[in-house]
């Protein structure tokens, strides 16, 4: 094996390693699924879980593509103006975390009346002053986006209801930030089927607005989508819909090459000092021929692509490929 | 979870008041908190909450002030307690609870403070400051028990008014309810006496209901229950659960497998056939049609009104 190929495997196999493989049963159905945070899960090729924030093989091309996408659409980072605090108490607890997690390579330390962050994976150094949006680029949450991976929304808590009123949202999965932003939390899922009648967004909406302060929790969701894309928001339809409708006639092997099993571990965390409840979305990417090197996976995921309901197939935009994914997942059914 | 801290300091600040500063052994950092956050203290017997007048972001310690308040029968209440801890003692309270938090978007805060009421509205206070919102306090007390009003003068100058006569509250409380801009939120602590006749006034002034906010303490957790066996129908075992041990966590430590996720009563997934018995429903989960046929109970948080309830496990 070349050097490059030995390398290119090594990341594909622990991209592989730390996948969150979603399912614990051949069916899926929506449920407010959610469960304590940093807890470990060991899966059939690895685990994941451990943490609330992971950084991984992919993090200098995800931060490079967020800020890529952030400057051709600033919109993706919106912020009410009453959200400032949740702003940077969202800062300086997701820093602290990185610290904590990475200590070799992290430190945020207390210089005078300033902070300093130094980030080494990074190669920065950044001064700034706690509540004062000047000191950083992007304000405290753009300069967080430019340091995790995860798209960032913030819930503001008021007349009984959640409130999603700030985000830096660059890699959503069929929705727009700056559409969302200032609704209800009960809106925000307006379009999502089954689960209003179930009473699954009320009750995680309730669910939310009881967390006291520091409480985190997390859950997964999941979809598909063409390529590592990682940009699918409604801005930019034209540049990857036609993908979807034309993958179902493309050759198997390019199916299985280019098909993405689209996994975003979320979590919720009420932040101590503002009260906001912070939702982090993580969005994981592998193609069904990476899945199917795990064959538990292999034929989990194509069971439950099988029984899938039709209205939660066209909610998730698989429709037209969701037959041919379950047939090369299954090829002995 | 419990916090062990140590008591620090104990000042009294004003005429029977007494400010108490906690910290960690190792004064390391403690949870950040909202303004208006209150701590349940372990009081001797009692558990006590008290407001945190400290600023909630990176707390270094926490500050609450405790009135003494003897018991009707000349007893010892929590308030004693409170008044006999000195620097050194050890001190265990709950991880501060929410539930009196400022809303964001109010135009401007108008915070009004009777007595020790003053105590979670501070906190609000110093948030305000911080991050340069519109915020007014009307602030009445005995003579001589106005804690904090040399902190409160300085924090907010002109934005204060401080009084010690009924009759001069009662005009500017009258004039206060009726001469904010609108979109003002409104925020009372005090006697129950002062609080019924605030929200009375504001509400005879035109004030919405979503608008005006009064301290109001939430069960810290749960209770821990009554205790019950549980009867497994399919192993024919009784599992005993005792007051404050949940039925899953009963069942898993007599071996049995249950599956589960949130602990909390919300995701349904510890969902458990009833055969006989009546559960108590403290979940998230079951509609009330479910508690009605009262045939599952979500073990996590569920417990059971009668002494024995039969499960298909």
């Amino acid at each position: 094996m070349t050097t490059a190929a030995a390398r290119r495997s090594a990341a594909l196999s622990s991209r592989i390693a730390g996948f969150p493989f979603p399912f614990r049963a051949d069916t899926y159905r929506y449920s407010t699924n959610v469960e304590p945070a940093r807890v470990p899960v060991a899966t059939e090729a690895g685990g994941w879980g451990g943490g609330i924030l992971d950084i991984d093989g992919e993090y200098a091309a995800e931060l490079a593509e967020r800020e890529r996408i952030l400057a051709a659409d600033p919109t993706r980072l919106t912020v009410l103006p009453h959200m400032r605090p949740a702003c940077w108490d969202a800062l300086r607890t997701l820093l602290r975390e990185l610290a904590a997690q990475h200590p070799d390579m992290m430190e945020l330390r207390r210089d005078g009346d300033e902070l300093v962050w130094r980030n080494e994976l990074l190669g920065i150094e950044q001064r700034f002053r706690d509540g004062d949006d000047d000191t950083l680029p992007g304000g405290p949450l753009g300069f967080l986006g430019s340091q995790i991976q995860d798209d960032i929304v913030l819930l503001d808590q008021r007349e009984g209801s959640l409130w999603a009123d700030a985000g830096l949202v660059t890699f959503a999965a069929d929705w727009s930030l700056h559409f969302d932003v200032g609704m209800r939390f009960l809106e925000v899922h307006g379009p999502v089927p089954r689960v209003h009648e179930e009473g699954v967004i009320s009750r995680a909406e309730r669910f939310l607005m009881r967390l006291q302060p520091g409480q985190e929790y997390r859950r997964t969701n999941w979809t598909m989508s063409v390529d590592r894309r990682l940009d699918q928001s409604t801005e930019v339809y034209p540049l990857w819909g036609r993908d979807r409708r034309l993958i179902a006639e493309a050759p198997a092997d390019e199916l299985a090459e280019r098909l993405q099993l689209r996994v975003e571990v979320q979590h919720l965390i009420r932040l101590g000092a503002s009260g906001a409840v912070l939702f982090l979305i993580r969005t994981y990417l592998l193609s069904l021929a990476e899945l199917a090197q795990v064959p538990a996976w292999r034929t989990r995921f194509g069971r439950v692509l099988a029984e899938l309901p039709d209205d939660m197939a066209e909610y998730k935009g698989l429709t037209r490929f969701r037959r041919a994914a379950a047939d090369w997942l299954l090829p002995d059914s | 979870m419990t916090l062990k801290l140590v008591v620090r300091r104990s000042t009294e600040i004003a005429e029977g008041i007494r400010e108490i500063v906690m910290t960690r052994p190792d004064d390391g950092p403690l949870p950040a908190h909202p303004p208006g956050s209150h701590v349940v203290v372990d009081c001797g017997p009692q558990r006590n909450a008290y407001s945190l007048t400290n600023c909630g972001i990176d707390p270094g310690a926490y500050t609450v002030a405790v009135l003494r308040r003897p018991t009707a029968d000349g007893g010892s209440g929590g308030s004693e307690q409170m008044h006999r801890f000195q620097p050194g003692d050890r001190v265990a309270l709950s991880p501060p609870r929410s539930a009196f938090p400022p809303v964001s978007t109010a135009r401007r805060h108008l915070l009004i403070a009777g007595g020790i009421g003053i105590t979670p509205l501070l906190s609000h206070a110093r948030n305000a400051v911080r991050w340069g919102a519109d915020v007014r306090l009307l602030y009445v007390h005995r003579p001589g028990a106005g804690a904090y009003a040399d902190e409160l003068s300085e924090l907010l100058g002109e934005r204060a008014q401080r009084v010690t006569e009924k009759s001069e509250f009662s005009v500017l409380l009258r004039q206060a309810l009726v001469s904010q801009p609108m979109g003002t939120h409104l925020y009372v602590c005090g006697p129950a006496a002062l609080m019924d006749r605030v929200l009375q006034e504001a509400a005879a002034a035109g004030w919405p209901p979503q608008r005006l906010h009064l301290e109001r303490f939430t069960p810290a957790e749960l209770d821990p229950g009554q205790p019950f066996t549980a009867s497994l129908g399919r192993s024919r075992r009784q599992v005993s659960v005792p007051a404050g041990t949940s039925l899953l966590e009963a069942l898993e430590n007599a071996g049995v497998e249950v599956p589960n996720m949130c602990r909390q009563g919300v995701c349904g997934e510890c969902r458990v056939p009833v055969l006989a018995g009546r559960p108590l429903h403290r979940d998230e989960f079951l509609s009330e049609d479910e508690r009605v046929a009262g045939d599952s109970v979500m073990c996590c948080v569920s417990r059971s009104e009668t002494e024995t309830l039969e499960v298909d496990l």
